[in-house]
């Protein structure tokens, strides 16, 4: 998979490193020091190191330890109440050099000007985004992923706006905006109708999710590119990853934006001039307001740059979606009251015979196996897959994040093999009524957690809703079981993300093979478990503890005998 | 020698008779001035000059109330005759490229802000409840002197607004409303108290002629800068301050007031065309209705300078002393100075004028007091 794959290399790569003492690529934190004071900003630094619950094979990182460099403009006329931050990530991947030389042009440039209202802040981080996320948590003196970095020296007040610099090389061809922060969170609209208007006016190329603006609505090619936008940006919101710094500060009500700067094989390009202009134009605009961003959207979906589609329109199809789970359940609680009628008549008229609290009692009984059981793999792959990573590259010649990653596909199988042992733990008298109310539970359960993940992250609720509901809906015991299992495999959360997958890269015009797809898959899988350690990402807790018991209860009502 | 004598003498009244004519004609033709002296009937001028919107981006609002004070205090009307009211600090805002300085045009041809700018009501003061305040003269005392209006029932007032507004309100401070009925009674209560000869009200807001239409206090002229369902436009930007500097109405008007000099003669029909429709793309609008004289006859500089008028002349001029006039107002004084007894506190509240006249409330209340002062002090 990677560098760090295979055990044998990694060890002498490690004892390498520890002989050359010292790291791969670091950031030249003396000479930003020494260049930002000679600008005339207030330099400070912060040191942050955080241990990765297991090697990252796609950062090649495991003991991660860095410096971020930062400066503080100060508004020379005001108070220091309020503040705007320029962040460069540098990381070993990305060096991200030329955005750093424009950040201090432009600090150079905004240095000499007299007209700022708030402080200006140019953030280095080592390692992208942890040092970014430990630069946060210090500068908002909280703790809440885990890592350790020392506090701030320097400070400028409330943070009321960022911006995130990506550039490759010192020539654009165009510029790509990335809204999508953690956990599915935007930044107001007026931020990206700010950037919008720079581009137009400076007559920069501009695109969303990679994709250029469609010219013709009238047609059917701009709807259609519209709609691919669109379908781009539901799939990155509902995956839950900080596409770029600007996604950690939008935990702390930050707006920011990432800008990334391109240069592909066109003719036109733009020299970092005409990128600096429209950033020192943002920062202009941002500088005149006096209240936080909040007259525009916050929540919203994009099919352009000028287009955009607000949550009025676009909820109630999640509404109608979990309806549809409600009416079922409202259906099966008629039915098992009809069969609970039916069940006493017979019995009462022989005398006192059966009253209904056994039978209920028992109906109750066969539900709180399954219930637990699933809940119980659920915690299972929440929680086994780290923890036991270190047993698992023992016995197996796999690497630790291998080993992750395994183990999380090897529960998630185990789960499949589980009704067929359900039905030794309790007997049941009336077949029926067990799994009807257990589908019953189950579809409340269900619509109730993809209610609560809609409203936090629509992408993501639709998404789920649109694949579990009418397998949920449809899924019991008599018909069609294989072609029931077939659909509920092809629609549980694993399958899901799978899919999805293609699909991104489908709608990117970069198809995936199988093979490809399958090694995406995995990293995608390693990296979610990932992120929701360092940064808190909710994806694999809301899929692991949440949905896929969820899922397990419906498996084991198709399988009821 | 008889006859020299004669003649001389002829001559002589003839000479008197001329000159008596001539008197006579010339101290009519005095009187006349006399009366043309007093033809506007105002001995006073003040301005309230208001602007209700903070904001870096509303520094137009500002530069629209300053230019208009600067033609104000150019004209004649000195500063403790002038309330200005700012709600925000343009000047001094650190967003200003170009400290201590308001301009009104671009290129920075004309700074508004100058050297002597006195504000009197600024930034959070200026408040819906102070502005009625000022206008009805329902101030407390510790009010300092330069806040106040001290206008009298010869005083023709000009009251310049700009900001923010819609159809029949007008936003102060993006916090708060003043409404054209709330206005239209501070203009009733300052005729019933007289506190004004003439007004002239001029509003450069959105929908600004809705401001206007609920008056009907009597001689109120007033003028806005576009009609109900209009908005009124914002002139210039300046790339360098990075904001729109004046607004259409207000711009043309301070160009206007720039060629009004003391002693010119333009009346009120000329402020009237003042930005058609072409120049500020709203159509701005006036209300004489309620205004007694005819709009020509009046001045600009009856309402926007001071004009102190002063008439040399070796003439006597007999003034007539109205006779009824006098005697009235002497009884009047007669009258008051019988009434006045010397009023203690306690007896002005109305609470003690309806205890006194009602002896059983007077009992009772007794019996409240003392009640309450035993449970304050059992509660202690």
């Amino acid at each position: 998979m990677g560098l760090l794959s295979d055990p044998v290399r990694r060890r002498a790569l490690a004892r390498l490193v520890l002989r050359l003492n010292a790291p791969l690529w670091a950031l030249p934190v003396a000479w930003l020091e020494r260049t930002m004071r000679s600008v005339g900003l207030e330099v400070y630094t912060q040191s942050f190191s955080r241990k990765l619950p297991f090697p990252d094979e796609t950062h090649e990182r495991y003991m991660v330890s860095g410096t971020n460099v930062y400066g503080i403009l100060r508004a020379p006329r005001a108070a220091s109440t309020e503040s705007l931050v320029l962040t460069v990530p540098c990381g070993s991947d990305s060096t991200n050099s030329q955005a750093v030389g424009l950040l201090l042009a432009l600090a150079a440039h905004f240095r000499g000007q007299i007209y700022w209202a708030k402080d200006i802040i140019f953030l280095v981080t080592e390692h992208d985004l942890l040092g970014t996320e430990a630069w946060l948590e210090a500068y908002h003196d909280v703790n809440v992923t885990g890592m350790q970095s020392s506090p701030l020296q320097g400070r400028a007040g409330a943070i009321q706006a960022a911006v995130a610099l990506e550039l490759s090389s010192d020539v654009v061809t165009s510029l790509d905006v990335a809204v999508e922060g953690l956990n599915g969170q935007l930044p107001n609209l007026d931020l990206l109708n700010l950037f919008q208007t720079f581009c137009q006016k400076g007559g920069l190329l501009c695109t969303l999710q990679g994709k250029l603006q469609p010219q013709d609505w009238t047609s059917l090619d701009g709807p259609l590119q519209g709609l691919q936008t669109l379908l781009l940006m539901v799939l990155r919101q509902a995956s839950g990853r900080p596409h770029g710094s600007h996604g950690l500060f939008l935990r702390y009500r930050v707006e920011a934006l990432t800008l990334r700067g391109i240069n592909s094989f066109r003719q036109y390009k733009y020299d970092l001039v005409a990128v600096g202009k429209a950033l020192e134009g943002m920062f202009r605009k941002l500088n005149h307001l006096l209240e936080r961003l909040h007259q525009s959207f916050f929540l919203y979906l994009l099919p352009g740059l000028s287009r955009f589609v607000s949550i009025g329109l676009y909820m109630p199809a999640v509404g109608f979606l979990l309806l549809v789970l409600g009416l079922k359940a409202l259906e099966l609680w008629m039915q098992l009251h009809e069969a609970g009628m039916g069940l006493e008549e017979p019995g009462g008229a022989p005398g006192p015979s059966v009253p209904l609290p056994p039978s209920q009692g028992v109906g109750l009984a066969s539900l709180v196996a399954p219930l637990l059981i699933s809940q119980a793999m659920g915690l299972a792959l929440y929680v086994l897959p780290v923890l036991g990573q270190h047993v698992a590259t023992q016995h197996f010649p796999v690497a630790e994040a291998e080993a992750v990653v395994l183990t999380l596909l090897a529960i998630y199988a185990a789960g499949l093999a589980l009704p067929h042992n359900t039905h030794r733990v309790v007997s049941t008298q009336a077949p029926d009524r067990g799994w009807m109310a257990l589908k019953l539970v189950a579809l409340i359960y269900l619509a109730l957690q993809l209610g609560c993940i809609a409203l936090t992250n629509f992408s993501l609720g639709f998404l789920l809703a649109t694949s579990m509901v009418p397998a949920a809906a449809l899924a019991k015991p008599h018909g069609p079981r294989t072609l029931y299992a077939a659909l509920l495999v092809l629609t549980s959360p694993a399958a899901m993300l799978l899919g999805s997958l293609f699909l991104w890269r489908e709608l990117q015009e970069a198809p995936l093979s199988l093979a490809e797809g399958w090694q995406l898959f995995l990293a995608a899988l390693a990296q979610g478990v990932l992120e929701h350690h360092t940064y808190g990402a909710l994806l694999f807790p809301l899929l692991s503890l949440g949905l896929y018991p969820c899922w397990l209860l419906f498996w084991n009502v198709l399988f009821w005998k | 020698m008889a006859v020299t004598d004669s003649l001389s003498r002829a001559a002589s009244t003839l000479a008197a008779v001329l000159l008596l004519s001539f008197g006579s004609v010339a101290a009519s033709h005095i009187e006349d001035q006399a009366e043309q002296f007093f033809r506007s009937g105002h001995t006073n001028n003040w301005a309230v000059l208001v602007c209700t919107s903070r904001f870096w981006f509303n520094y137009r609002h500002v530069a629209n109330t300053l230019s208009v004070y600067r033609s104000v205090k150019r004209l004649g009307i000195p500063d403790s005759h002038i309330v200005l009211m700012l709600a925000d600090d343009m000047a001094c805002n650190p967003r200003n490229p170009k400290p201590a300085t308001v301009f009104s045009h671009k290129n920075m041809e004309l700074n508004v802000y100058g050297d002597d700018v006195e504000v009197d009501y600024r930034s959070y003061e200026v408040t819906v409840e102070n502005f009625l305040r000022v206008l009805t003269g329902r101030i407390p005392p510790s009010t300092p002197r330069s806040k106040r209006l001290l206008s009298d029932d010869r005083s023709n007032i000009l009251i310049y607004m700009t900001g923010h507004g819609g159809n029949g309100f007008l936003k102060f401070q993006d916090s708060e409303e003043i409404t054209n009925i709330e206005l239209a009674d501070a203009f009733e209560q300052m005729w019933q108290k007289r506190r004004y000869n003439e007004l002239l009200f001029i509003i450069d807001t959105c929908q600004g002629a809705s401001m206007y239409e609920r008056f009907y206090s009597p001689n109120i002229m007033a003028l806005a800068s576009s009609q109900v369902g209009e908005d009124s436009l914002s002139h210039q930007p300046d790339p360098a301050i990075g904001v729109h500097l004046m607004d259409r109405y207000t711009f043309y008007v301070l160009e206007f007031l720039e060629e009004i000099n003391p002693a010119s003669q333009t009346n009120m029909n000329d402020l009237f065309q003042v930005c058609p429709k072409s120049l500020c793309v709203s159509t701005p609008g006036h209300r004489t209705d309620l205004f007694q004289r005819d709009p020509k006859n009046v001045l600009i500089t009856d309402f926007f300078g001071s004009v102190r008028k002063v008439e040399i002349t070796t003439e006597t001029i007999k003034l007539q002393q109205d006779s009824e006039i006098m005697e009235s107002s002497y009884k009047e004084d007669q009258m008051d100075e019988e009434l006045m007894e010397p009023l203690k506190y306690a007896e002005q509240l109305p609470v003690a004028q309806i205890i006194h006249q009602n002896s059983y409330l007077h009992k009772i209340w007794d019996k409240i007091r003392i009640i309450f002062f035993a449970l304050f002090n059992y509660k202690i």
